[in-house]
């Protein structure tokens, strides 16, 4: 318990072989470190993320490596070490939360304090409890409670106790950017304090930006970058990052020509017309060309705009409209079909309908050019 | 007589499913958790009563329980008596016959209970045993239930296996189908009528209570420790 105020360090080198999305078999292989504080990790469906955390948690045993926290190993295949789940303390929120559904918040949050003497117990959950805003809360099971009150009272769970590592799963994927947001406040609140080492599963960009003091980005089993959340996320280098990294349009495109004077290219996106002018680029010839363009990045205009820096102007029509919380996604057609995310006052201050004509701007360093593998 | 023969009837079945539930419960909870491939050999073995004539079932326990069998001999050896045709062959031959009844509802029941629960025990430090008493048997209680009152039911009504291994000694094996049966080959129908309907409105009566309770009650159950 003192341990987690000095921040220890959780070690992670592991390999395990695990059923992918499609039934497949992928092999994880990942070995990093993660200092106090929060660390994301950052991938696709099928990445071995869960895998992952089960490892670390104890509630599947890898075929090789090593997992400590400072000096304390949790498993060492070489030395024939593996501490069982409920010896680790590490607190671990599953992705379905796993309330207990027999019981209220209070006993929910009190499951894990069975060594403590009462007075006790009452005042660590009510404290808890508290921090986490849902005290009024207590009394209730958690069929009765929302969906952000059901991750307080699931964190509150996983704190009460302690843990000198906490992981999460995908926690806050499901609510409110809001909701979000406050609960995420809390748990940095919270962690001020206690300093351990956070594991937060996403695969979403926005969240990796707004948590991550270090990001760790995996795919199919292996770590593929790592760094600040802008080191992997806004400039990646492989192509499979950048698509995880959100960018909603992505095109394959031939090289037309080269401008060193100005350090751009023009680009044209295969089977259409259309030439983009992008950031002077290394190419490999031999490998594929693709432009991703963020949905978020892009401009709309009503009519012909003029005197702009942007250099990639085109005219379109747009195909399809929907909102989707305060975000409005619109498909608009200029040969390739871009995906513009807009707001809502946006939409009716150019009155934006499905079939109507307009103008869509992309700077030219909004336009990354990644080169795949393949 | 029926009188006597209810008590003996009561008696067994009380014996039988308590026996059932201390027995049921952790044979359940294997069969609902256990990773081994040979499981599905003992799931077909405890569901065997369902499908076999009593005779057979009550002719190998005959065969076992009396002076043929190194067990039968060795009981014997102990009592002064063999096991056949008495109450505690009865009790035996009854756990045997009820076993699916008892296990089955209990074994669905556990397997029902979300595995990640039990992983989030154990994540909050319990041990195996407090995630058992603390999580699966609460959440499984409902199971758990319904495998007590049908194996008790069951033994009420049961008839064949009883007359294999029981025979029909008042106050020791005659249960009250037993004694429908000898009340309707003596041709006393009033006798064997009043019987029947005993039996009837107990057996009706502990089912509508098994499925009320399944209604509502269950959720207040779980707030007990």
């Amino acid at each position: 318990m003192s341990a987690a105020s000095t921040g220890e360090e959780l070690s992670v080198r592991i390999r395990k072989s695990f059923a992918g999305e499609r039934s497949s078999s992928f092999l994880l292989e990942v070995e990093f470190t993660a200092s106090p504080g929060f660390t994301i990790l950052f991938g696709a469906s099928g990445a071995g993320k869960t895998t992952l955390l089960d490892c670390i948690a104890g509630l599947q045993i890898p075929e090789a490596g090593r997992i400590a926290i400072a000096q304390d190993v949790f498993f060492d295949s070489a030395a024939r070490v593996n501490l069982p789940a409920n010896r680790r303390s590490v607190g671990y929120l599953l992705q379905s939360l796993a309330l207990f559904p027999h019981m209220t918040v209070r006993q929910n949050v009190q499951y894990g304090l069975q060594g403590l003497v009462s007075a006790e117990r009452e005042a660590r959950s009510g404290q808890m409890l508290e921090s986490f805003r849902i005290a009024a809360l207590a009394g209730r099971r958690p069929g009765e409670l929302s969906g952000g009150e059901r991750q307080r009272a699931a964190l509150a769970r996983a704190l009460v106790m302690r843990p000198r590592a906490l992981l999460l799963d995908e926690p806050l994927t499901a609510l409110d950017a809001a909701v979000k947001a406050q609960i995420v406040d809390d748990l940095r609140a919270w962690n001020e304090r206690q300093r351990i080492s956070i594991l937060y599963v996403t695969h979403q960009r926005e969240e990796a930006f707004a948590l991550g003091e270090r990001v760790i980005a995996l795919e199919a089993g292996r770590i593929v970058s790592q760094g600040s959340a802008h080191e992997v996320l806004h400039r990646p280098e492989l192509e499979t990052v950048a698509q995880l990294a959100g960018f909603e349009n992505i095109f394959d495109c031939s090289l037309v020509a080269a401008h060193p004077e100005q350090g751009t290219m023009t680009c044209r996106v295969s089977g259409s017309n259309l030439d983009l002018e992008v950031p002077l680029s290394r190419i490999d010839r031999s490998r594929r060309l693709r432009i991703g363009i963020r949905a978020g990045d892009i401009l709309l205009a009503s009519s012909a705009p003029r005197q702009l820096s942007a250099r990639n102007v085109f005219p379109g029509t747009i195909e399809r409209l929907e909102q989707r919380d305060m975000m409005v996604i619109a498909a608009v057609n200029c040969g390739p079909v871009f995906e513009v995310h807009v707001t809502p006052s946006a939409r009716e201050s150019l009155q934006l309908r499905k079939g109507s004509e307009t103008w869509l701007v992309v700077k030219t360093y909004s336009c990354q050019v990644m080169q795949g593998s393949g | 007589m029926i009188v006597q023969a209810l008590t003996l009837t009561l008696r067994l079945a009380v014996m039988v499913s308590l026996i059932l539930l201390i027995v049921g419960i952790p044979l359940a909870c294997w069969l609902a958790f256990s990773p081994r491939r040979w499981k599905f050999f003992v799931e077909a073995l405890v569901s065997l009563p369902i499908v076999l004539p009593p005779t057979v079932l009550g002719f190998y326990l005959l065969v076992a329980l009396g002076p043929l069998s190194p067990v039968g001999r060795w009981y014997q050896a102990i009592a002064g008596h063999t096991l056949a045709f008495t109450f505690a062959g009865l009790v035996i031959g009854s756990v045997l016959y009820s076993l699916p009844f008892a296990v089955q509802p209990m074994t669905t029941s556990f397997a029902a209970v979300d595995r990640k629960l039990l992983q989030a025990s154990a994540l909050l430090g319990a041990s195996r045993w407090r995630t058992f008493w603390r999580i699966l048997l609460p959440l499984g209680l409902p199971g758990v239930l319904t495998g007590f009152v049908l194996s008790f039911a069951h033994t009420l009504g049961e008839f064949g296996v009883v007359l294999m291994i029981g025979g029909n000694i008042p106050g020791a094996t005659r249960t009250i189908s037993i004694l429908i049966f000898d009340q309707v080959e003596a041709l006393d129908y009033a006798a064997a009528n009043r019987s029947a309907l005993l039996l009837l409105a107990l057996c009706f009566v502990l089912l509508a209570a098994l499925h009320g309770l399944r209604r509502h009650a269950l959720w207040n159950l779980w707030d007990w420790r």
